[in-house]
């Protein structure tokens, strides 16, 4: 079997801090690490191998340091890493990322499972997944939480979280599966691994390498633009709200939503 | 090929404001000029920040669909079990606020298995055209099928706008979608306005974990898409009288590569404390066990897990496991309402932290609230119900 | 402080302080409680590859030693000493297979032990024989080609759950202490039992048992070096761990001084954090002063005996001694810093001060350390008499 996982490495958001004075990003003692829930992915990718043999490929776009996010893949213990990497990549968003790991993956050749997390927790935007079953042309289903079997004529039955519960879902491979935390407990690496990692040479591939339409890459390949970045007014402390309770209720409800503060929003994972 | 980012030398002061914003340590100082160096995503968080001017992106995307040709605002109208989602009357609410700015039809994709009643709801609820293919073989939980049907849609029918719930099946069906069509897609909106000048739809959304929040701009390629961030936007309620035009469409359907086995409802099971994003604890102001169960409820509403203080924990009325505090668990959540705990340092400790703190307590004068961000001074015995219900919608 | 560790040793040391962290430190105050043995921590640690970095190559091992351990045990006892013993003990029991196992030996149970699928045990000490270890009564009678043993052994860390024991027992009895040697035991061997685990004061993640031998037959190929070369397996043994007891003691103390100079920043009296009077400060001062001693001693007695030194007793046994020592002064006055917190068992520190006590009195009380120490000095001393 062969599995592809797309790895994206990102700040830790996580410990990332709002500067009160000037309200800017704080990003002093923000490390770079994989992101969270393709931590999942991979752990699922070396699960499906161990259970049905085969290579796990950890690929992942972006400048030259995410080397250290595939090295950290290999400790763990996937068997060989793929790092796109150009600066003709850069400044992708989720249509142009998704057609360039479509064209990297397709550059792999024949593969039964591509696995990812379900969302990075910079961008949050869980499209990169959609984007590039389409640009392969394979069936995909968001938000796993569990593998259920893999039959040998390559049947495949998954459980597919939903905000109020979940669905059991039959396909066949090849697929594009996206993972949620549920799905299992991420292993650590072993010391055998990451002197494997530290030995490791990471396979690289630009532009070129890789058959693909130029103009589809990097910044000329996103429709979409950042116009600006902000951060959000953070709620002056201390609002207190008294009185009639049903009024008291709404207007706090009213003052969290319009401040992006995601009260209600069920099953948000951040 | 050009360098996609650029800072102006003439123009950087050297401020170094770019450096504390750039999140992949990109930027650095040299002879007192900002420099780029090889870990830059080109996110253009610097770009915002930069106050002279000074850092420039290129931006010239491929050649995207006929703006003329495009016009009209479009929603997915996502259903389940002959209901539409309630993200859908979110959806129509922005789109009937943009339908004032822009001046244009709202419309509505609505596809599945007997679905003509929701399309008279659509009407009635302020959408001028509902395309409607109804056909048993359009089950639920197939993106592949829906997305290859929405886009044959958008492009025969082109809309300038194009909407989705932030739901789980609108972010994997959208993206489909768009990637098809070959345009932007934005995910989560909180906010969707139409730029003055140029007409464009302006959507705004959080990143970064929530830290920071984005406006995004498609501007040559059409539809611009977006999902809808769930619970955000207000629901529109019915507009009286409207009236609209139901169209039946027809596509051919492809065939289904998943198939629906069972859909399993949930039962409710323990959240993990330490992890969870939304945290409602109770306290000593509770006065009775039993009235734990409207602790439990308010977490079930806001998907969150149980906590405790000590008083509430030694009183035996819930297991040492959902003590939050000094000797209990420390957590970290996104939100943690406290209900009828009064704010002892000790339990303050284990959740100070949390992003937003929101405190209920009939003592205007608990501690709690001296680090609330939020407070409701009252009975929680009137408070916590009124809040479940408001949320449940 | 720069240790000067290599890559290697910096990476192991990071991924036990990772698993430490993560794993270790969540479920240390339960494991404490239920005094029940960590097997899902032992698990992740055999999964990690630690147990390998103390075995030589050709046994599956990554070919480290004492340092590299120490490291490990250190990292470990940050976050429980108790649970962080599992591993250590199993590496005392490891040693003497290492030192003095025939090559057949090694094959059979090193790549075992290195892979961490089973733990083993060193067992010396009977119930009349302590410190004084000459005193051991245990027989491992020569019989065909078979030894009989008969005899306890009381108090055996990792009893009952390790899977291989050096037992120190008495091939010979009519020669007194020259007519002991070390042969190996496996669980499960008729005639060898288990007691009841022993309810201890700190250390609890830890299991301590009696061993218990009646008629227990082993193959002569058992033996592990020569007959009568017991004490000297035992001794060159006890020269090589205790640099991990050190490191045990070393990761206790530090965990406890970490957590009270924490906690003097957030405890406000007289209006401002205790950590702004001196008598604390200095408290604190001198705590992290010891420990730092303490740390550069154990690294040094572990670096001298990966280097191959003949004579390591001495250095070891300071090494020992002194972070034990370190660790008991450092928990206590992490306890008083605590103040009445530092009392009750809802707060973590207690269970420090409990968890230190046993390192200056298990694997040669801190007496026979000194004994060890004074007498060394005495003979270089007359050694180096012109």
């Amino acid at each position: 079997m062969k599995i592809v996982v797309c790895i994206k490495q990102v700040p830790d958001t996580t410990n990332v801090r709002i500067n009160p004075e000037t309200n800017t990003l704080m990003r002093e003692g923000v490390e770079s690490i994989i992101n969270p829930f393709d931590m999942y992915a991979l752990e699922e990718g070396i699960r499906l191998k161990e259970q049905h043999g085969g290579t796990v490929i950890a690929l992942s776009m972006g400048p030259p340091q995410v080397e250290s996010a595939l090295r950290e893949a290999i400790s763990l213990g996937v068997d060989e890493v793929i790092l796109l990497s150009d600066r003709a990549f850069a400044g992708a968003d989720t249509l142009a990322t998704a057609y360039t790991l479509a064209r990297g993956i397709k550059k792999i050749g024949k593969v039964d499972v591509i696995l990812m997390g379900r969302q990075a927790i910079d961008g949050d935007t869980g499209q990169v997944g959609p984007g590039v079953a389409e640009n392969l042309g394979l069936p995909h289903v968001t938000e796993i939480r569990k593998i259920e079997q893999i039959d040998e004529d390559g049947t495949i039955v998954v459980e597919r979280l939903l905000e109020d519960g979940y669905v059991r879902l039959k396909s066949k491979l090849p697929i594009l599966l996206t993972v949620v935390k549920e799905i299992n407990e991420p292993r650590l690496p072993s010391l055998k691994g990451k002197m494997a990692a530290k030995k490791a040479e990471i396979q690289s591939w630009n532009h070129e390498d890789i058959d693909l339409d130029p103009q589809r890459i990097g910044l000329t390949g996103s429709p979409t633009q950042v116009m600006k970045i902000f951060t959000p007014p953070k709620p002056s402390g201390g609002k207190i709200f008294e009185g009639d309770v049903h009024k008291a209720v709404t207007d706090l409800l009213a003052e969290l939503r319009s401040a992006g503060i995601p009260i209600g929003q069920q099953k948000e994972e951040g | 090929m050009a360098e996609p980012i650029q800072i102006i030398g003439d123009k950087c002061v050297g401020c170094g404001l770019c450096i504390k914003v750039c999140a992949y340590d990109a930027v650095s100082l040299v002879d007192k000029k900002a420099v780029l160096n090889e870990r830059c995503t080109v996110c253009g968080a610097c770009v915002s920040a930069c106050k002279y001017d000074a850092i420039l992106i290129e931006r010239r995307p491929f050649k995207g669909q006929d703006v003329e040709n495009y016009s009209g605002i479009c929603l997915f109208a996502e259903h389940r079990g002959g209901a539409l989602s309630s993200v859908v009357y979110e959806i129509i609410g922005a789109a009937r606020e943009l339908k004032a700015s822009l001046d244009k039809k709202i419309s509505a994709v609505l596809l599945g298995d007997k679905v003509r009643d929701m399309a008279e709801e659509l009407v009635s609820y302020g959408v001028d055209e509902v395309w409607m293919m109804e056909d048993p073989s359009i089950g639920d939980f197939n993106e592949e099928i829906q997305a290859d049907l929405v886009a044959k849609i958008l492009l025969d029918k082109k809309p300038e706008i194009f909407l989705g719930g932030g739901t789980i099946i609108g972010r994997s069906l959208l993206p489909r979608v768009a990637a098809k069509i070959l345009t932007g897609l934005t995910a989560d909106c909180t906010e969707l306005t139409i730029d003055g000048e140029n007409r464009l739809l302006r959507q705004t959304r959080p990143a970064f974990g929530g830290n920071i929040m984005a406006t995004i701009l498609c501007n040559s390629h059409r539809p611009q898409m977006a999902t809808v961030r769930h619970k955000v936007m207000k629901a529109a309620e019915p507009l009286q009288g409207h009236e609209g035009q139901i169209q039946e469409v027809s596509y051919p359907i492809l065939k289904p590569r998943v198939e629906v086995l069972e859909f399993v409802p949930e039962q409710t099971d323990t959240v993990n404390l330490a992890d969870a994003d939304f945290i409602v604890s109770g306290g000593r102001g509770l006065k009775d066990p039993k009235n734990f169960a409207l602790i439990e409820e308010l977490a079930k509403a806001i998907g969150g897990a149980v906590g405790a203080s000590r008083a509430a924990v030694d009183a035996g009325w819930i297991p040492y496991s959902h003590q939050v505090g000094q000797t209990g668990k420390t957590v970290n959540p996104t939100i943690y309402v406290a209900c009828g705990i009064s704010g002892a340092i000790q339990h303050l400790a284990g959740m100070k932290s949390s992003d937003i703190i929101i405190a209920i307590n009939n003592d205007p004068s608990a501690p709690i609230f001296n680090v609330a961000h939020f407070g409701i001074v009252g009975s929680l015995f009137d408070v916590v119900p009124e809040l479940v219900k408001q949320i449940q919608g | 402080m720069n240790y000067f560790l290599t890559e290697e040793q910096e990476m192991i040391r990071d991924l036990a302080a990772k698993i430490a962290k993560e794993k270790v430190a969540p479920v240390a105050l339960e494991y404490d409680e239920k005094g029940t043995f960590p097997w899902d921590i032992v698990e992740l640690l055999a999964k990690a590859d630690l147990f390998r970095v103390f075995v030589p190559e050709e046994y599956d091992g990554l070919g480290g030693g004492i340092m590299e351990m120490s490291l490990v045990v250190e990292e470990l006892s940050k976050a429980c000493g108790g649970i962080a013993l599992a591993y250590a003990a199993s590496g005392l029991g490891t040693i003497p297979i290492i030192l003095f196992g025939s090559e057949e030996q090694k094959k059979k149970y090193l790549p075992r032990l290195a892979a961490g699928e089973i733990l083993a045990a060193f067992a010396l000490t009977e119930p009349e024989a302590g410190s004084d270890a000459a005193a051991v009564k245990t027989k491992a009678v020569p019989d065909g080609d078979e030894y009989v043993l008969n005899g306890t052994k009381q108090w055996i860390t990792n009893g009952g759950e390790a899977f291989i024991y050096t037992v120190i027992a008495l091939t010979d009895p009519t020669r007194g202490p020259r007519g002991a040697s070390a042969v190996l035991v496996e669980k499960d061997t008729p005639g060898f039992e288990f007691g009841k685990k022993e309810d201890k004061m700190g250390i609890r993640a830890s299991v301590t048992r009696e061993l218990i031998f009646n008629d227990c037959k082993v193959p002569k190929t058992n033996l592990l070096g020569r007959e009568g070369a017991g004490f000297l397996v035992a001794m060159k043994t006890f020269d090589q761990s205790r640099p991990g007891v050190a490191a045990q003691a070393l990761g206790i103390a530090q965990g406890a001084l970490d957590k009270a100079v924490a906690y003097s920043r957030e405890r406000k009296q007289f209006g401002k954090p205790i950590s702004a009077f001196q008598g604390v400060q200095f408290m604190l001062a001198d705590m992290a002063t010891q420990v730092e001693a303490a740390r550069a001693l154990t690294y040094a007695a572990a670096r001298t005996i990966d280097a191959g030194a003949r004579n390591v007793s001495r250095v070891s046994a300071m090494a020992k001694v002194f972070a034990s020592d370190t660790a008991m002064r450092v928990t206590t006055d992490a306890v008083q810093i605590y103040g009445g917190y530092g009392y009750m068992k809802e707060y973590p520190m207690e269970k420090l001060m409990r968890d230190a006590k046993i390192t200056q009195i298990y694997e040669g009380t801190n007496q026979i350390q000194r004994e060890v120490i004074g007498l060394q000095l005495i003979k270089e001393s007359l050694q180096k008499k012109e």
